[in-house]
């Protein structure tokens, strides 16, 4: 059985972390899968290189599902990342969310996938035609309310 | 007392290394260590508004005291996903 959250450099199987969750009582599950794209801000991307900080990262995983537990207490998660060289169309990140109700299968996992912006460390090196660079996107700072806040409303909307 | 620097994605490459280890006075905070750093990669400068830190892999922050033997990690903004 898969764990429940993982940083690995194997390719990601959405049915492991699906076969993973507890379908006790359970009526939905969604599962979100994020792509390498081949183009970023105008750029034709080649590959990218993620890394990550492991041993931080594993716990903001974990943060993750414990914050969407006290928001959706019945929503079961399931979030693996994916680090270390991919090519355009593999998965870097797959989330699966397990629910009573479909509502909150689909919340929790948007939810997830905001907070993984936010504030787990991990970096994607772009390596694009004619060039390559590290992408910076959000200073991660879990107790930063107003991003949480921002998270949730894009998970609620 | 000595402790482990360990930088990741742009400031690594800056620092040109992952890992570093570095001697710090006893009562330094983790603003004393990347002060530290950008004494010695003054390039790195740029990103001090823009880092989060973590001490021995929990988040933390530059007024927090480290302590010998810690390892102290400076991230620049994340973009996984």
């Amino acid at each position: 059985m898969a764990a429940l959250t993982a940083i690995t450099t194997a390719p990601l199987d959405t049915g492991a972390l699906v076969e993973a969750l507890d379908k006790s009582g359970i009526g939905a599950v969604t599962t979100f899968i994020g792509l390498v794209r081949d183009h970023n801000l105008g750029r034709r991307v080649l590959h990218l290189e993620y890394e990550a900080y492991e041993a931080l990262a594993l716990r903001g995983l974990d943060l993750i599902v414990t914050e969407a537990a006290a928001q959706w207490p019945t929503v079961r998660l399931a979030i693996h990342h994916r680090i270390g060289r991919m090519e355009i169309g593999e998965a870097s990140v797959a989330i699966a969310a397990a629910s009573p109700h479909r509502a909150d299968a689909f919340s929790a996992s948007r939810y997830a996938i905001e907070r993984i912006k936010q504030i787990v460390p991990i970096w994607k090196h772009e390596y694009f035609e004619g060039g390559d660079m590290w992408i910076e996107g959000a200073t991660a700072d879990p107790d930063n309310t107003e991003a949480r806040d921002t998270a949730l409303k894009i998970a609620c909307a | 007392m000595r402790v482990t620097i360990r930088l990741f994605a742009r400031l690594r490459d800056i620092a040109g290394a992952a890992e570093l280890e570095r001697n710090a006075p006893g009562g330094a905070t983790v603003g004393a260590v990347w002060a530290g750093l950008v004494a010695e990669y003054p390039e790195l400068s740029p990103y001090e508004k823009s880092i989060s830190c973590a001490v021995n892999a929990d988040y933390s922050r530059f007024t927090a005291p480290v302590a010998e033997g810690d390892e102290v990690a400076f991230l620049p903004p994340v973009s996984g996903g």
